[in-house]
């Protein structure tokens, strides 16, 4: 990496400190909170924000290195876009459906 | 200002490492088997995550595919996983 233009070497390098930060926050709240569904949301903060901060560095930095627009990592943020509340909302479906399964079985 | 920028692939690999680890804690941890899909699709993004940071490094566009497979079969399993959680079964008759 050593012919990189600054224009998309500074703005790459705060994203994607951005990026790791938002990450390990998340990771920090999935294993720190009490309840899952307080752990439902501090992984979504990593997996939306920091995986656009992600992206857009990945687009930065190829399209600096081909000389010409590359913006096929739009790609997997349309598709982190789409399926990611379909995820939550399912796990937490699986969550409220076991608990309350759980509660018709004690009593 | 490249410096700066092999500091932040650096720094991002870091956190996303760090971040796995703290998911397969929760993974080995959790009490109930939601947490223990909530963890690995936790994981599925943070190694997609990584392995874009390792293509930003090596400036290829080969890791894209990787990790457009790996977004790909991490909503589906737990898509599945979830399913399985929800009704005992995957593919309903």
């Amino acid at each position: 990496m050593s012919e990189l233009p600054a224009w998309a070497a500074a703005p790459a390098a705060i994203l994607l400190i951005v990026a790791g930060v938002l990450a390990a926050i998340g990771a920090f709240g999935l294993v720190r909170l009490p309840d899952f569904f307080k752990r439902m949301h501090p992984p979504a903060m990593g997996s939306t924000l920091g995986a656009g901060c992600v992206l857009v560095a990945s687009i930065l930095v190829s399209s600096a290195v081909a000389g010409r627009p590359v913006v096929h990592a739009l790609l997997i943020t349309l598709f982190i876009v789409i399926t990611a509340p379909v995820t939550a909302m399912l796990l937490a479906r699986a969550a409220v459906y076991r608990s309350e399964r759980r509660t018709r079985e004690r009593g | 200002m490249n410096g700066l920028l092999a500091f932040a692939v650096t720094f991002a690999s870091l956190c996303f490492a760090l971040a796995l680890l703290l998911a397969a804690v929760r993974l080995f941890k959790g009490p109930a088997a939601q947490d223990r899909v909530l963890a690995l699709d936790v994981m599925y993004i943070n190694g997609m995550l990584l392995l874009l940071v390792l293509g930003i490094r090596s400036m290829s566009s080969a890791y894209f595919d990787m990790a457009l497979l790996i977004a790909l079969f991490g909503f589906v399993s737990t898509v599945a996983l979830a399913k399985f959680l929800l009704r005992g079964e995957v593919i309903e008759p």
